[in-house]
């Protein structure tokens, strides 16, 4: 296994004037590629500020950011985000996040043609991803015509849709029942085996903790134990 | 790469028509303003450009017959039909009147006909075919073919129906033969008449003809014993056709010898029209065309303004998906482009049925048009700035908020 990401001393402090809050103490990580790591923590103890500063959204104070062979973050200096973004990084949120006005078919689609795959190929491709996530039927309805699991679906087939190094989810399955979140779950796992990418699940859904290979719990910016 | 913009409009398909349809509204007025400019020069040089007129006789001093009144003597005609180069010299009679007709107030522009006016465009009916009490009708009169319409003293009907004559005033005009429509402008009632001759014949009693006293000759001259006096026959203007041979200005610079008239080409009495009348309306218009357009300016930002604010999660999803500046411009441009082109293109189209009802004439032309056109594309791209910079300033990571 070689290491999908790996972050090193990351520190992240929000605040104005004397008023200061430490939301990331020098975090360290390395998430290996196929493995599906939880994230866990009190709300508030940084487990999303981690995640935003892996996938590039916000940038640390200091540290470095590896993701693959390459450095992306590292005190400072960064790398063409949107671009290393696209190919490499996939997200998956609490809420879906579909573009409303493009089928779930288009909304994968989208995300491989945004990264230059042609029209055919993309299409193509993205059918037989939303049929391995069991919605072959499903291809040309709206989001607002799914249900909450099956929008997720779509948001994880889209996630994957460049073949990403990486996979983050930021409480995919806060709104979502038990058993859709299980599945969920386990499609994230499945996708990081099949897929060969480190996917990193922040989550405060206890039941499924069975699917992941590791799980780190955070509490005041700090990873305190791993599991 | 598939159209974003043509698929959140889809999505969206009520709003972007109600968008739509409320700037080809404002586009309709602009375009109707523009028209109306149009038709205000048309209908001032009008009859300018059919008279075939190569010079207009005026009141001395004037600038008649359209931007102020001029009046000449009847027999005019006569003398400016014997200088060298002229091949013919007709009265021109044109004056306005109102009327209340069946209910309704009814404001012509009555024009002296030198002939039957088989030349002017008669859509139903016929040309004047009676030496008297015919008249042709423009179609905006509303006056239906057998209409009979008392002017004067006398009782006209109406034969023929012409399309789009309008006077510089916007009035309809009607035309009769050049003695009724002088009829119609002296008309006097018979009470004035009778004035005017007990007037002269007490004059007449008071005066001791062969008297050399000073008492008399003082009375004939005091403004207060001036005999009233009814005018003579007098006519707006005498239009003059140079004979072939004959060079215009020449022509010209004789009539302009004779003391008591001007004479003006027919660019000149264009131009007067132009400068004058038409100049200060088209200032105006230009005014409220500038008001409308800013105006749809503003409607436009701000309603592709409230489009992106509402799209700005997805627009953020975009950047996070790793999509390119351009794809996020491009959807925010071209929806600003297609309200814009399918609202002139509405405009246009309801436009011609609309247009007919404006009171004035609605001119368009094909420049205008074009200058219309790139007018709304310049104010759909200046109404995306607003929208495409707060998607620029959109960052990816508002997808979590």
């Amino acid at each position: 296994m070689t290491p999908a990401i790996i972050a090193e001393n990351l520190c992240k402090t929000y605040g104005r004037g004397n008023i200061s809050v430490k939301a990331l103490d020098r975090v360290s990580l390395t998430l290996n590629t196929g493995e599906t790591a939880a994230l866990l923590g009190p709300s508030g103890a940084g487990k999303s500020t981690l995640l935003t500063m892996l996938g590039l959204i916000r940038q640390p104070d200091s540290g470095k950011i590896v993701i693959g062979n390459e450095t992306v973050f590292d005190d400072g200096s960064r790398t063409d985000i949107r671009t290393f973004r696209r190919k490499n990084i996939g997200f998956v949120f609490q809420k879906a996040n579909l573009l409303p006005f493009l089928s779930a078919l288009d909304n994968v689609r989208l995300a491989m043609e945004i990264n230059d795959v042609s029209g055919r190929e993309a299409r193509k491709r993205a059918a037989e991803l939303l049929e391995q996530f069991g919605l072959g039927d499903r291809l040309r309805f709206m989001p607002k015509e799914l249900s909450g699991g099956q929008q997720q679906r779509v948001a994880i087939a889209r996630a994957l849709a460049n073949r990403p190094r990486i996979l983050l989810a930021d409480e995919p399955t806060a709104a979502l029942d038990s058993a859709m979140g299980r599945k969920v779950m386990e499609l994230l796992r499945d996708a990081a085996r099949n897929h060969n990418a480190g996917v990193l699940v922040v989550t405060h859904d206890h039941r499924a903790m069975d699917v992941f290979d590791r799980i780190w719990v955070m509490e005041d910016g700090k990873i305190e134990r791993q599991k | 790469m598939m159209n974003l913009a043509l698929r959140d409009i889809r999505y969206n398909l009520g709003r972007f028509c109600l968008t739509t349809a409320g700037i080809s509204l404002l586009l309709i007025v602009v375009m109707g303003m523009g028209g109306i400019y149009r038709g205000l020069i048309q209908e001032a040089t009008l009859i300018i450009d059919r008279s075939g007129a190569d010079i207009w006789v005026v009141q001395r001093d004037t600038k008649g017959p359209f931007a102020e009144v001029s009046k000449i003597p009847r027999n005019m005609e006569y003398r400016i039909a014997a200088v060298t180069g002229v091949r013919s010299a007709e009265p021109f009679i044109s004056h306005a009147v109102q009327r209340d007709h069946r209910g309704r107030v009814l404001r012509l522009t009555i024009q002296g006909l030198p002939d039957s006016g088989a030349w002017l465009p008669v859509i139903r009916g016929r040309a004047l075919q009676a030496g008297h009490y015919e008249m042709l009708a423009d179609k905006s009169a509303k006056l239906p073919l057998g209409t009979r319409l008392k002017l004067g003293k006398d009782t006209y009907r109406v034969v023929g129906i012409t399309d789009r004559m309008n006077s510089p005033s916007g009035d309809s005009m009607v035309f009769v033969s050049l003695n009724d429509a002088l009829a119609i402008q002296n008309d006097t009632p018979p009470e004035a008449l009778r004035g005017e001759r007990n007037a002269r014949l007490r004059r007449f009693d008071r005066m001791a003809y062969g008297s050399t006293s000073v008492d008399h000759r003082e009375t004939l001259v005091s403004e207060s014993e001036r005999p009233a006096a009814l005018p003579g026959q007098q006519i707006s203007a005498v239009l003059v056709k140079v004979r072939p041979g004959f060079d215009p200005a020449e022509v010209l610079r004789k009539l302009r010898t004779l003391p008591d008239i001007s004479a003006y080409t027919s660019d000149d009495e264009r131009q007067i029209m132009l400068s004058g009348f038409v100049a200060r309306s088209r200032r105006q218009l230009l005014l409220f065309r500038t008001i409308l357009i800013t105006v749809s300016t503003v409607v436009m930002t701000l309603i592709i303004y409230t489009l992106t604010l509402d799209k700005l999660h997805d627009i953020a999803m975009l950047k996070l998906i790793g999509a390119r500046n351009r794809v996020i411009v491009g959807m925010i441009l071209q929806q600003a482009l297609l309200i814009g082109v399918l609202a002139f293109g509405i405009a246009r189209f309801f436009g011609q049925w609309v247009y007919p009802y404006f009171p004035r004439r609605v001119v368009l032309v094909p420049f205008d048009l074009l200058l219309l056109f790139g007018i709304v594309i310049g104010i759909s791209v200046l109404a995306s700035v607003a929208g495409v910079m707060k998607a620029m300033r959109t960052d990816a990571g508002e997808v979590l908020s």
